[in-house]
């Protein structure tokens, strides 16, 4: 066949027509984040079916503190605050107020996470662990799994912020630094809806 | 220290399974023996198993489909069999401890990795290519996906020779698939091998939606995209979003196992039907997420092999479209007979029937793509017009079950086996063996033996009819599925008639494995004109055939739908080849690596050998890290090399 | 021309599946003794006409057009540019609209007129039946009578049938085909289903989802007679029957088997709240046989069966 020689027109600068490799990676990493928000919902949904199977053991209003939860949020919270600034400082290449602002993220989210293994191991000592009944089950589920969420964000902020120190704003870095800022930001909505639906609604209404 | 596993784990006693065995292990020492022997393993290590082009990768998906359709199969033949023989007093040759592992296994290994390796390897072959990018968006987490499904495919294969698979049906509902009722590792290894293959699935989701959206060539809006790109787009929009509901299900049922937890047990305030809701709300999208891209691959063939543009190419997006968001609105109807009520079922027997519109829309339009073409019956064609007439009966079935009333007497009958073979087999499995033998040519530079290929097509067809047809019959008549003996002779005529059904699909499937062997040993006299052997549309076929590691010297620019025929119908020539440089992604270990920890930690999770487990989640925290030091993954190709290339391709071909 | 040889078989085989189920269903859905089945097989029929009277010609209009515009055929006009047609395209959303639109209508009406939760109408006052599935036998509380049963359900011919469903174990579906309708019976949970026999007969009842390694021996008779012969059941199981208390039901399910006919008097009231109960807090493992004693277990049942 003679149409062999056929090519399809070509466009002359690539270069301007396509997307950066950042762009792409961020776009990517947001659909991936979509896709934990749908494994958060089927964990909230199971909370929520399982929200009054409590088999005779204690229930949310016998359990939560709020004022524990509060603390953790205000942790959190403030983590996403400080990871913003980092980003901000990130884009103009401050290479000083970056590495501070992810310094104080990490170790809010070290603190919340402290928070969190103490709730647990209380909740656990006073006989209500994950065993206990339905109920608990499906807390337990749902918060720890926001909780590995947040460790290996930890464990990923270390590795980044090691190499970090050692090379500066490479384009990998600064790229990894956006879609662990996309990531912590996603953690603290899912951490909101915890917020509000476990320990608000679930503990006093 | 080796938690529940002992030499009593081998099934020394069962010579089916231990003969099974030894011919696999003995086909392993001869594959190793052969690759030793031609000194090719470096040549596997660069080439393949480190390989992170799309291409190549998916090559190994649909390799990885057709080894697991011999094992799925392989069940499937056992259990006709074990039906035509286990009539009245006669209780088969199969205990049931044994046949309910075969009917678990047939549905796991024939979903997770016959249909999904296949359509997920098509599309991983063929969208980057038709789309008219350099690769996938995230070619190292394509390997990464790559090599997790393979893990959760060696992992059930493994159950095979050491302890046993799950007994409890291949969705494994509770609370059967719980400790109590479950005690052995059967449901262990189906729940580790599910998890690991479906992060794979995910990411490999993940991967080809961001690719689609972002990668396209200049031009190709989103309404000049291929509809076989548009199908893959939606089932990899499904993907990301369903499979997600499957990992915290398949989690929380390893948590009840593993920890005592109560979501689905009897005790502790559990609730088993909130497991099958769950499952059914990914395993109803998972349905769309095979046919979609079969419906895409038909709609390719129809229209190449027609001469003609494909009907109502704007119906066909919307239909597709309109099925995605469709296909989490019907899960409901996969347990009519829980006793919801009648609200319930009503309104989900009507969203069901609301599918079947776009799905009768897209069928007309393939007809009427015929209609005033130029069709050529090459096999391609055959598998498709089979599916069209296959599928449309299987549609009919599907709608009858969803009227709740009509369920309650079908359900679980062999009517419902027959109904989901019909659209499997009749839509996805005819689906990928016509894109198999379609793009294959692309893929490899020559073509797959036409006759042999027929004479396949025809043994499938004819045994799909034969094989299902009957259990249609079975279903009225009482028939419930997952029987391993019976007492009603009146049952036996149709299951012999199946079983020769059952039979002659093996003889496809082996005229398939010789058309296989047959064209490789002749590629010579098979080889095709370099680009474009079917006089096809899409951009695909601009380039060569095997295309290059960068798909495209010059990126093309699209003006229309149909891109290729188009430049085909014009005379523009050839523009001046003012190359740029290319960065190529260099090979990377990483998802190798990652399958042989999880295949450890999965093995040691199964048996409850903890420290296995955990030993190999910290060696993959460390394999990332290591991983993400080096920050420069890609090469650049000079202009000068990619002038060389191009010419020395137009020179072979 | 692979073409024509195709179509013969094709036609010739729906045929001969046509006639085969019309004349080999002696037993089965096709073939129903009780109002619920009947019913049920009326709407199949309803929505079977008009698809296949869509579908038919679909399957037609596939083979006649790749047949037809075949490259080979030099009288069929080519037209490679034909790709929209308004009319067309409006139509071919149309029809199977129209048809779903139909068929939808159906199904939700025919969910709420046989929900298996309606009582059906009927002057005689139904008979209630209690139905707990176990490993992997059913079996039937007769409250009102005082009486129970493994594996043999009798019931009055022209009495509706209130049937209350439970597990003691794992997830089952309660299914008689000659009768329709068809119900899961799951632990810790109640559903209802009534059924109505028209003629007198014995039919094949069983359980339609998958429950374990016995689960192809679960099935039952159902005993259909008049009054006369039901009542004498009832005496003959009083006769018969050993006294069922929460400890001797206890002992039933903790027992994994398959078959054999027992009957149960007198029955502890309340036996089903407590059936119904005890699945929830069945101790975790304490009583699973290995796979190995299953197998023997269900061996020595098939034995004394």
């Amino acid at each position: 066949m003679s149409v062999e020689a056929v090519t399809v027109d070509a466009y002359p600068e690539e270069g301007a027509v396509l997307p950066t490799r950042q762009h792409v990676t961020g776009f990517g990493f947001y659909v991936y984040l979509l896709s934990d928000g749908i494994l958060f919902a089927a964990l909230f949904a199971a909370f929520a079916v399982l929200h009054g199977a409590t088999d005779g053991g204690p229930d949310s209003h016998a359990l939560f503190s709020a004022r524990n939860a509060f603390i953790e949020t205000a942790c959190l919270l403030t983590s996403s605050f400080t990871c913003g600034i980092a980003m901000l400082a990130c884009d103009r290449r401050n290479r000083f107020v970056t590495l501070v602002g992810f310094l104080l993220t990490g170790v809010l989210g070290a603190m919340f996470l402290t928070l969190e293994v103490r709730e647990f191991s209380d909740l656990i000592a006073r006989g209500a662990g994950p065993d206990r009944s339905a109920f608990l089950s499906s807390f337990f589920t749902l918060v720890s799994t926001h909780g590995i969420h947040v460790t290996c964000g930890l464990l990923w902020l270390t590795v980044l912020l090691v190499q970090f120190l050692g090379r500066g704003f490479t384009p990998a870095i600064t790229r990894r630094f956006l879609c662990f800022s996309l990531f912590w930001h996603v953690l603290d909505i899912v951490w909101i809806a915890l917020f509000t639906f476990v320990y608000l609604i679930g503990g006093y209404l | 220290m080796f938690g529940k596993l002992t030499l009593q784990a081998i099934p020394f006693d069962q010579p089916i399974i231990m003969g099974t065995c030894m011919v696999i292990i003995i086909g392993i020492l001869a594959i190793l023996g052969l690759i030793t022997y031609k000194r090719k393993w470096t040549w596997l290590w660069t080439e393949w198993l480190t390989t992170v082009d799309h291409k190549r990768i998916g090559i190994m998906y649909t390799l990885l489909a057709m080894v697991m359709l011999l094992r799925g199969f392989s069940d499937a033949i056992m259990m006709r069999s074990q039906q035509a023989l286990a009539s009245g007093n006669a209780h088969g040759f199969l205990p049931p401890e044994h046949y309910d592992q075969i009917f678990s296994a047939h549905g796991t290994i024939m979903i997770f990795f016959m249909a999904m390796p296949f359509v997920v390897g098509l599309m991983n072959f063929v969208v980057p290519l038709q789309i008219g990018a350099r690769d996938v968006a995230f070619p190292v987490l394509n390997s990464v996906s790559f090599w997790l499904t393979a893990a959760g495919a060696l992992l059930i294969n493994i159950s095979l020779g050491v302890g046993e698979f799950a007994r409890t049906g291949w969705l494994a509902y509770p609370p059967l698939s719980e400790l109590p009722f479950s005690p052995g590792v059967g449901v262990d290894y189906y729940l580790w091998s599910l998890q690991i293959s479906g992060v794979g699935t995910l990411l490999s989701g993940v991967n080809l939606v961001t690719t689609i959206l972002k990668l396209r060539a200049p031009g190709m809006t989103l309404s000049k995209m291929p509809v076989f790109s548009w199908t893959a787009l939606a089932a990899n929009m499904l993907i990301v979003a369903a499979f997600p509901v499957l990992t915290a299900t398949f989690a929380m049922l390893l948590l009840d196992r593993y920890l005592g937890m109560h979501f689905f047990t009897n005790d502790g305030g559990g609730n088993p039907m909130m497991y099958i809701n769950l499952i059914w709300s990914w395993g109803h999208p998972e349905v769309y997420i095979l046919i979609l891209p079969a419906f895409g691959i038909f709609s390719e063939v129809i229209a190449t092999f027609s001469r003609k543009p494909l009907f109502g190419y704007r119906s066909m997006v919307v239909a597709t479209m309109a099925i995605t968001l469709l296909a989490f609105t019907t899960w409901l109807h996969h347990f009519f007979t829980m006793g919801s009520g009648a609200d319930v079922n009503g309104f989900f027997g009507v969203t069901t029937m609301v599918i079947a519109i776009p799905t009768g829309v897209k069928i007309f339009n393939w007809l009427f793509t015929m209609y005033g073409g130029r069709v050529r019956f090459t096999s391609p064609v055959l598998w498709t017009i089979g599916f069209m007439v296959t599928f449309t009966i299987g549609g009919m079935t599907g709608v009858l079950m969803a009227v709740p009333p009509a369920d309650f007497v079908l359900h679980n009958s062999l009517f419902l086996i027959a109904h989901f073979h019909n659209v499997i087999i009749g839509g996805v499995v005819f689906g990928c063996f016509a894109g198999l033998t379609y793009w294959f040519p692309k893929a490899f530079g020559f073509r797959l033996h036409e006759g042999l290929g027929k004479a396949a097509f025809w043994f499938w067809f004819v045994g799909f009819y034969l094989a299902f047809m009957p259990l249609y019959v079975l279903g009225f008549m009482g028939m419930t599925r997952r029987m391993n003996h019976y007492d009603d002779p009146a049952w036996l005529p149709y299951l012999l008639v199946a079983e020769c059904g059952a039979v002659c699909i093996l003889v496809g499937i082996l005229l398939q494995v010789a058309q296989l062997v047959w064209s490789i040993r002749k590629r010579d006299q098979l080889s095709v004109d370099a680009r474009d052997p079917w006089d096809a549309r899409t951009l695909e076929w601009s380039t060569t055939s095997p295309p290059p590691a960068y798909n495209f010297a010059l990126l093309p620019k699209v003006e229309g739908l149909d891109a290729y025929w188009e430049a085909k119908q014009g005379v523009n020539a050839p523009m001046h080849k003012n190359y740029e440089p290319i960065d190529i992604p260099k090979n990377s270990g990483l998802g190798f690596f990652t399958s042989f920890l999880a295949v450890v930690g999965g093995f040691g999770m199964i048996w409850h050998i903890v420290w296995m487990g955990v030993l190999a989640l910290f060696a993959f925290l460390v394999l990332l890290a290591w991983w993400s030091w080096d920050e420069h993954d890609e090469y650049e190709l000079k202009p000068s090399d990619i002038a060389r290339l191009e010419r020395a391709s137009l020179l072979t071909s | 021309m692979p073409f024509q040889h195709w179509r013969k078989p094709a036609l010739g085989a729906s045929v001969a599946i046509a006639c085969a189920w019309l004349s080999a269903c002696s037993e089965g859905v096709l073939d129903p003794k009780g109002p619920v089945g009947a019913q049920e097989k009326q709407l199949l029929l309803e929505a079977l006409i008009p698809m296949l009277m869509v579908i038919t010609p679909i399957i037609l209009l596939t083979l006649w057009f790749a047949w037809w515009f075949r490259a080979s055929n030099a009288r069929a006009k080519y037209r490679p540019q034909w790709e929209y047609s308004g009319h067309l395209e409006f139509s071919i959303w149309m029809i199977p609209l129209l048809v779903i639109l139909f068929l939808g209508s159906l199904a939700w009406v025919g969910a709420h007129q046989l929900d298996p939760y309606r009582p059906l109408v009927s002057k005689r006052k139904p008979v209630t039946v209690e139905v707990v599935a176990m490993d992997w036998r059913w079996l039937f509380i007769y409250p009102d009578q005082g009486v129970a049963s493994v594996n043999e359900l009798a019931i009055p011919v022209g009495t509706p049938i209130s049937l209350h469903l439970t597990s003691a174990t794992v997830m089952n579906s309660f299914f008689v085909p000659s009768l329709g309708g068809q119900i899961y019976a799951m632990p810790g949970m109640q559903t209802t289903l009534s059924l109505l026999a028209d003629e007198p007969g014995s039919y094949r009842g069983l359980s339609a989802q998958f429950s374990g390694d016995g689960f192809s021996d679960m099935h039952f008779q159902v005993l259909a007679t008049d009054d006369k012969a039901f009542n004498a059941w009832v005496d003959h199981a009083k006769a018969e029957g050993v006294r069922l208390d929460d400890v001797a039901y206890n002992q039933l399910v903790a027992k994994q088997a398959t078959g054999g006919v027992v009957y149960y008097s007198p029955v502890t009231q309340e036996l089903f709240a407590h059936a119904m109960e005890s699945a929830t807090r069945r101790s975790v493992t304490a009583e699973v046989p290995s796979p190995a004693s299953s197998s023997v277990t269900l061996t020595a049942a098939a034995k004394e069966h």
